[in-house]
């Protein structure tokens, strides 16, 4: 059950089931368009997973910058971006994010801080040091998050960047959603460690696992270890353990789960959860509870619709962007 | 005026530029406390401080992804690869990353990143220390692609890929640094996609670029003896390239010569070729020729090694050839 704190308020408690139902809604939605034929490529959905987007978001200041992962449609809507543009990104469409030009796997959002998705595992743990390191030089005291799956732990580059952000006490905070499957791979097939929180002793940082399924517990999690990075102490490493519902990308058979494992984490579903303790709590009713997701729906659908009417890109646009200057010579040879 | 190493000149731009734009820093295997294994950096460490000459572990993917990461956060990093063969280690940084980013996100960003990175065979430095890799970088839109040959123009271009506001990687010749030649006191600057005709000609296009250049120019000396007029255009920016003086050059020459230090096979000459074979065909009276290195790895014994990449006499063959 959620843990009750004094900052656990009726209020809070109601914002992340409101944003927590966003990003299913909002996933079930992109899957829906997916199967309909209306989104192309790889759709990574996080269902199952929400409450770390919600957790980590709402210990965020304005300024604290974030690095999601591939599956990270969650952390980019909780974070504040625009339903509208992000379908509409998911979709290929001119009104998206990227234009575009990015898809599911490398939304951005840079004015909110939101530094990419990255469909590369593994990638995101060095950029966001890189930005903690931005950090540091300028001198400001911004946090940077970097959020990747239990997959990119068993990458250099995490070992690399953990070992340089503690060397240094760079401001950011390693946040790994542990699903329990890279692909089709059971994590603890191809694994040292049992929990992967237990790594952070090789890089003399703290590590803690929570239930990632447990909106406070990631919370408060990441709150410490953002507060820890502010006061100029360096990263940490917070390990979500967590399910995800369905399979790495959209079409994934699943035959490398067990029946009765997918049955019994979908007991442990973080919305089906906190929708229980604000109604058994009396923090609100069922029918106010229905009134808020009936808005959601109604938010995703209106998302779909967007994406959906909106044109896709210009042809002249697939030249665009390569470079900042000189652009065009450069694409020409 | 005053004439200094083109060690010497890269070291002068960084100094310059980190005086100019305080977001620029540079970082790398040992630049900070032993100022660079070329010695590049020596004295940075006490005027700028530890923030902005970075010292970094022997992790290549981590702290060239870092650079990107600090890129996108508007600093203008200057990172050391201490051989560019240790960019397969960054490869994913470079290529993934720093080169795709601002397309991926329509535009949101810009990545103003130079990866400096010495090549080139010659030192006796074996098959891992010694590669011709520009490429592999200059096949990755989203690069600037530059491999300056003379004291003057990797001062110049330096500068230029320090202010550039897309990723650049920068190509210097480890047998360069040592080389003296004319650089003047004063700043300037020298724009990317801007050949240099280091020697006017009427009778052949010697193309090349990075320490091939040098090679070319005494390999034209050789020639003018026997009275063949050669034209050697030094690209210096492979990406952008500098079309406009290639295609004057040929039309006006009838002839072509690609010469690189790379391996021959995928090369950037096959790719100058063939845009002269594409743009220009009607006006040549041979067929373009690359003068190349052999589809080998870089051997260590130095009577091997020698074999391996073009010197002045296979240029000065290569030229002989078109004329035929």
């Amino acid at each position: 059950m959620p843990v009750k704190t004094k900052t656990n308020t009726n209020k809070d408690a109601i914002k992340y089931y409101r944003e927590m139902k966003e990003v299913r809604e909002f996933e079930m939605k992109a899957v829906e368009l997916f199967t309909e034929g209306f989104m192309a490529g790889n759709l990574h959905t996080s269902v199952g997973q929400e409450a770390i987007a919600v957790g980590v978001c709402a210990a965020l200041k304005p300024a604290d910058l974030m690095v999601p992962t591939h599956r990270g449609h969650g952390q980019v809507l909780v974070r504040g971006s625009d339903p509208n543009l992000m379908m509409a990104e998911l979709c290929g469409k001119s009104t998206g994010y990227c234009k575009g030009k990015g898809g599911s796997m490398h939304l951005a959002n840079v004015e909110l801080g939101i530094l990419g998705t990255n469909g590369i595992i593994g990638a995101s743990l060095p950029i966001g040091t890189g930005s903690a390191l931005a950090s540091k030089i300028k001198g400001t005291n911004e946090v940077t998050v970097i959020i990747f799956g239990d997959g990119a732990s068993n990458e250099g580059t995490f070992h690399e960047s953990l070992n340089m952000a503690s060397a240094w006490k760079l401001p950011c905070v390693y946040i790994c959603e542990n699903n329990l499957y890279g692909v089709s791979t059971d994590i603890r097939r191809v694994t040292s460690v049992q929990d992967i929180s237990t790594r952070a002793k090789g890089y003399d940082i703290p590590g803690v696992t929570v239930d990632g399924n447990d909106v406070y517990a990631v919370m408060h999690a990441v709150s410490t270890a953002i507060e820890r990075a502010r006061r100029g102490e360096g990263p940490s490493l917070v390990e979500c353990k967590t399910y995800r519902h369905r399979g790495h990308y959209e079409g994934d058979p699943q035959i490398y789960k067990p029946k009765e494992e997918v049955e019994e984490w979908k007991k442990r579903d973080p919305i089906v959860r906190l929708r229980k303790e604000i109604i058994e709590s009396g923090m609100a009713s069922e029918a106010e509870i229905l009134d808020i997701e009936k808005q959601v729906a109604a938010k995703m659908e209106a998302a779909a619709v967007f994406a959906k009417e909106s044109p896709f890109p210009e042809a002249y646009e697939v030249t665009t962007d390569i470079y900042s200057s000189d652009n065009e010579r450069s694409v020409a040879r | 005026m005053r004439t200094i190493t083109y060690g010497k000149a890269i070291s002068e731009a960084l100094h310059e530029e980190m005086l100019r734009d305080e977001s620029v820093f540079v970082m790398g295997e040992d630049m900070a406390v032993m100022g660079s294994v070329f010695g590049l950096t020596k004295g940075f460490l006490d005027e700028f401080g530890p923030n902005r000459v970075i010292d970094t572990p022997i992790s290549e993917a981590g702290f060239s992804g870092m650079a990107v990461g600090a890129a996108i956060r508007g600093l203008r990093p200057v990172v050391e690869l201490m051989y560019v063969d240790f960019a397969t280690l960054a490869y994913d940084s470079i290529v993934n990353q720093a080169a795709k980013i601002r397309y991926m996100t329509g535009g949101q960003v810009k990545v103003p990143l130079v990866i400096r990175a010495p090549g080139g065979a010659g030192r006796r430095n074996a098959a891992q220390h010694s590669q011709s890799l520009e490429n592999w970088f200059t096949h990755i839109p989203g690069l600037k692609v530059v491999a300056p040959a003379t004291p003057y123009d990797v001062k110049g271009l330096l500068k230029t890929a320090i202010r550039d506001d897309d990723p650049v990687i920068f190509i210097e010749h480890k047998f360069c640094y040592a080389q003296k030649g004319e650089v003047p006191d004063g700043e300037y600057t020298i724009p990317f996609g801007k050949a240099d005709i280091k020697r006017p000609g009427k009778d052949v296009t010697l193309i090349a670029y990075s320490r091939q250049t040098n090679f070319a120019m005494e390999a034209a000396e050789i020639l003018a003896k026997d009275g063949i007029d050669v034209e050697v255009i030094d690209l210096r920016s492979l990406v952008p390239l500098d079309w406009e003086t290639i295609e004057a050059s040929v039309k006006k020459t009838h002839r072509a010569v690609v010469v690189h230090e790379a391996v021959k096979r995928g090369g950037y000459g096959a790719e100058i070729a063939t845009q002269i074979m594409e743009g220009v065909f009607d006006y040549l009276d041979a067929p373009v020729k690359r003068v190349a290195a052999l589809n080998v790895v870089i051997p260590f014994s130095p009577t091997l090694e020698d074999l391996v990449f073009p010197h002045v006499k296979d240029i000065v063959a290569g030229v002989k050839d078109v004329l035929r």
